[in-house]
């Protein structure tokens, strides 16, 4: 039953975009075409995962036992770094067309806030529906993807938002990223009717 | 360029959030009410400052293969020193705006200044720039964070001045952040950015 209140959760209450705020560079950045925008999230869902799993098992196994949390913040960011580094080399070689889709979207992930703000979440927040408030390893897996799918999500309905945007005649102050933001408002006025699903 | 220049710069011309659309995240988080933007926007002054101090020292040293990884540890380093201060010091304000102190490593302002100005520079100028960009940023914080909270809770820097909760709550809510910088923006490319 949890697995299914974490996955609502991180997708529709609290959608990492649209209620929390992370990784809108990006977001407003390749959200332009549907085709990129596709790209970037399963780019985004491979590394959030995966950079879940290895910080997860370093502050638990690493960092806690040490008594040096304190660490957390550069030890994370290295991490994702290597990983997204690690990733693009292995990708390269095992699936070049992976590697073709995702490209460039790889090394722009690194500074993707959305990633280390999952890593954080994961071992930091405490999540009220949950037993025990903390999230163990699968339960963590899980809100990382769910989050990832939420990622998508938004970044797939606001590009198509966009590619008809471009098409309209807006007034010159507007044009751009101005009426874009203010899409994404009214975007996340919509995502606001789904809070009260999942306390 | 003169020394008064680079810090003016960072305010309009080259301001961090209404031109360069940078550290939207922070930007859109912290801001339900004036003070809490505030606040960020001087945690991001700190970290900026310093980063940008100690990255132009060492650029010259620094091998051009592996810079991006030292800068990132270099700031990293400076935010947990402020989440350690912030924690001894400010506890609540730590409290209030909780991930997005760490995540000013991500920060694209900070990175984007070290590897923009701060590499190229000297310390005095790069703590300028440093200054300047922050003030930049801790300025729109502060705009964004005051439109929301008249609307949202109808106060100003924590005073009531309707009475009541009457305000608009969508307005301290996520959706809100994104109106209101919206329309922010397109005031400032109406009447600051004409020329």
């Amino acid at each position: 039953m949890e697995y299914f209140l974490i996955i609502i959760s991180a997708i529709f209450v609290n959608n990492i975009v649209l209620a929390q705020f992370l990784g809108i560079c990006p977001f407003l950045g390749v959200s332009g075409k549907l085709s990129t925008a596709t790209g970037m999230s399963m780019a985004v869902c491979f590394v959030i995962t995966l950079a879940t799993l290895v910080t997860y098992l370093i502050n638990n196994y690493l960092l806690v036992p040490f008594g040096i949390t304190y660490l957390q913040t550069i030890a994370f960011i290295l991490v994702i770094a290597a990983l997204v580094q690690m990733v693009e080399i292995v990708l390269k070689k095992v699936s070049p067309s992976l590697y073709q889709a995702l490209g460039i979207f790889l090394p722009l992930i690194t500074t993707n806030c959305a990633v280390l703000g999952v890593a954080i979440n994961v071992v930091t927040k405490e999540f009220a529906f949950v037993p025990g408030g903390m999230l163990n390893l699968a339960q963590a897996l899980v809100y990382a993807f769910a989050t990832s799918l939420g990622y998508g999500l938004a970044m797939v309905i606001f590009a198509g938002i966009r590619e008809h945007l471009a098409l309209m005649d807006v007034p010159k102050a507007f044009k751009g990223v101005p009426i874009a933001i203010i899409s994404v408002g009214i975007l996340a006025l919509a995502f606001m009717g789904f809070s009260g699903m999942v306390k | 360029m003169s020394k008064f220049k680079l810090i003016t710069d960072g305010l309009v011309r080259n301001n961090p959030t209404f031109v360069l659309l940078l550290g939207m995240c922070p930007t859109l988080a912290t801001t339900t009410s004036a003070v809490n933007g505030l606040s960020m926007g001087l945690a991001t002054l700190f970290v900026l400052v310093l980063s940008n101090m100690a990255i132009s020292a060492i650029a010259p040293v620094v091998p051009d293969k592996v810079h991006i990884p030292v800068y990132i540890v270099v700031i990293a380093t400076f935010v947990t020193l402020l989440q350690l201060l912030m924690q001894a010091y400010t506890p609540s304000v730590y409290e209030t705006l909780g991930l997005f102190i760490p995540l000013i490593v991500v920060n694209c302002i900070v990175l984007g200044r070290a590897e923009a100005f701060a590499s190229k520079h000297g310390v005095l100028d790069s703590a300028l720039d440093g200054i300047g960009v922050g003030l930049g940023f801790t300025l729109s914080l502060t705009v964004l964070g005051l439109v929301r909270e008249v609307l949202g809770s109808g106060s100003v820097f924590g005073w009531n001045f309707i009475g009541g909760n009457d305000g608009m709550l969508a307005f301290v809510m996520a959706p809100g952040a994104f109106l209101c910088l919206g329309y922010l923006m397109v005031l400032f490319n109406k009447f600051v950015k004409k020329s």
